[in-house]
């Protein structure tokens, strides 16, 4: 599939022929495209998403004043699991079928190109989850406020859950069966994400204000943009040794 | 002048040396131990409010200093290993984490039992007992990503990254706890330490920092001996330690 990246033949010696934006675009497409072909696989973590957050109301009690206050913190832990799931399915195919090499190869600097892949999982395994959140808050009867700010919180918050799974998905890409191993490594990482978003949804369901938290999962989203396809870059070339 | 640097990364040198170091500092460890244990729980007075409970500070204190500090190291050990390609530092690193985790876990365990009379709960969702689990389960991750690859370099290089990676997030998770809890938190005893210490509690305390920081670095020692003899056994100075060290007739 990286068969579009080299038109340019021998072209590791010359000068590069895309830019950095045109590639990170052709990166993007074609990961977007390859990830709605395995349509399954990005559905899953949207479904998943579904199914855990049908659970509690059946587990816990249907009534709205508890749902309500349950809410937050369920459906950011829902979105935690759910993004956990698909990680292992970010660097296994393209170190699979010889994807990476190619990529490893090209003479642009890896942490840009991995970036664009992350991104590209993002939206495909992210994206619904941000879009079926506000749907399910509905069904926890949360008040239109803090309905805004948990899909707010979630929307700043679950690219930052992809870029650090992205450094486990790299560390573990060449692993077979390490997907418990994967979830160990990458949870801990995660946890000041979920505290600030599910506190950001908490101060609004109880009328306060949330801006500090999303003010924190933004600066942390940054932080994670710049720094983490760095290190997961570190971690590919380990695992495609 | 680097001479000694580079004696140092080689694996036979080390070997010897490591050697030497542990019952160098493993000695006083347990002397300065001795000393700080009948300071701690003989002569230290008890606790106006806490009563002799406090008495366990001389095991939780030097405990959590230490989980911390030596996921620091084997980041640092880790760093050097991946940057300079030093195979000894990898080995330091991983020796590491099989002690951190136990004085992370001595830590958590001396702090619930300390809990149960000074809150009268055994586990309080206080920031700091928080953090202490996380870092646990940051080990529990790197152990688990080092046992998981077949190949030692490759064991190496991921688990050096992720215990950098780790580190960095290290502040950022303990922030956001304490931020977490600070908005949580009831009407708890969350106060561990007195505000000011006296003095005669205070010095058989720092004799067991002191102490359990030699042990560490001790025991690091006998680790790290251990490790490079099961990494470098194919080598002819491994060959000659282990036939000297089997009896005879064994191979």
């Amino acid at each position: 599939m990286a068969v579009s990246l080299r038109t340019d033949g021998a072209g590791a010696a010359d000068a590069p022929a895309l830019g950095l934006l045109e590639l990170f675009r052709v990166i993007l497409e074609r990961d977007l495209r390859v990830g709605l072909r395995r349509w399954s696989d990005a559905s899953n973590s949207a479904l998943f998403f579904i199914l855990v957050v049908t659970l509690f109301p059946l587990a816990l009690s249907p009534r709205a004043d508890v749902l309500r206050t349950l809410a937050p913190g369920v459906l950011w832990i829902a979105a935690l699991l759910a993004t956990l799931l698909s990680l292992h399915l970010l660097f296994r195919a393209d170190l699979e079928d010889g994807t990476l090499e190619q990529l490893l190869t090209l003479p642009y600097p890896l942490g840009w190109m991995l970036l664009a892949k992350t991104i590209a999982h993002w939206i495909i395994t992210g994206i619904p989850v941000v879009v079926m959140a506000p749907i399910l808050a509905i069904t926890y009867h949360l008040p239109l406020n803090a309905l805004t700010v948990l899909t707010f919180s979630l929307l700043l918050g679950t690219p930052t859950l992809s870029l650090l799974g992205s450094i486990g998905a790299a560390l573990t890409a060449g692993l077979r069966g390490a997907g418990v191993l994967l979830v160990f490594i990458v949870a801990p990482l995660m946890l000041p994400v979920l505290i600030l978003g599910a506190r950001a949804t908490d101060l609004a369901l109880s009328g306060e204000d949330p801006t500090g938290p999303l003010y924190l999962l933004g600066a942390l989203l940054v932080l994670a943009i710049s720094l983490a396809p760095i290190v997961a870059a570190g971690a590919i070339r380990v695992s495609a040794d | 002048m680097w001479t000694w640097f580079f004696r140092l990364a080689s694996p036979p040198h080390f070997y010897a040396l490591a050697g030497k170091l542990s019952s160098w500092l493993l000695i006083p460890a347990l002397a300065l131990l001795a000393i700080g244990a009948w300071g701690g729980l003989v002569l230290a007075p008890p606790d106006y409010q806490q009563g002799d409970a406090f008495r366990i500070i001389y095991v939780h204190v030097p405990s959590a200093y230490l989980s911390m500090m030596i996921y620091v190291t084997m980041a640092l050990a880790g760093a050097i290993g991946l940057i300079w390609r030093i195979k000894i530092a990898h080995a330091v690193a991983a020796s590491c984490a099989p002690i951190g985790a136990s004085f992370t876990f001595a830590a958590l365990v001396t702090g619930a039992v300390w809990g149960k009379p000074m809150w009268g709960t055994y586990w309080e969702w206080d920031p700091r007992l928080t953090s202490e689990l996380i870092l646990l389960f940051l080990y529990f991750g790197y152990m688990g990503l080092r046992g998981a690859f077949e190949d030692l370099n490759q064991a190496d290089r991921a688990s050096a990254i992720l215990a950098v990676a780790g580190v960095a997030n290290v502040p950022i998770i303990h922030f956001s706890v304490v931020w977490w809890a600070s908005l949580h938190q009831g009407p708890t005893l969350s106060k561990l330490e007195a505000p000011s210490i006296s003095g005669d509690m205070l010095w058989p305390l720092l004799t067991m920092i002191l102490a359990f920081t030699l042990f560490f670095l001790g025991i690091l020692a006998m680790r790290v001996r251990g490790e490079v003899l099961a990494r470098e056994f194919q080598a002819r100075w491994a060959q000659d330690v282990l036939r000297s060290a089997t009896p005879e007739g064994a191979n």
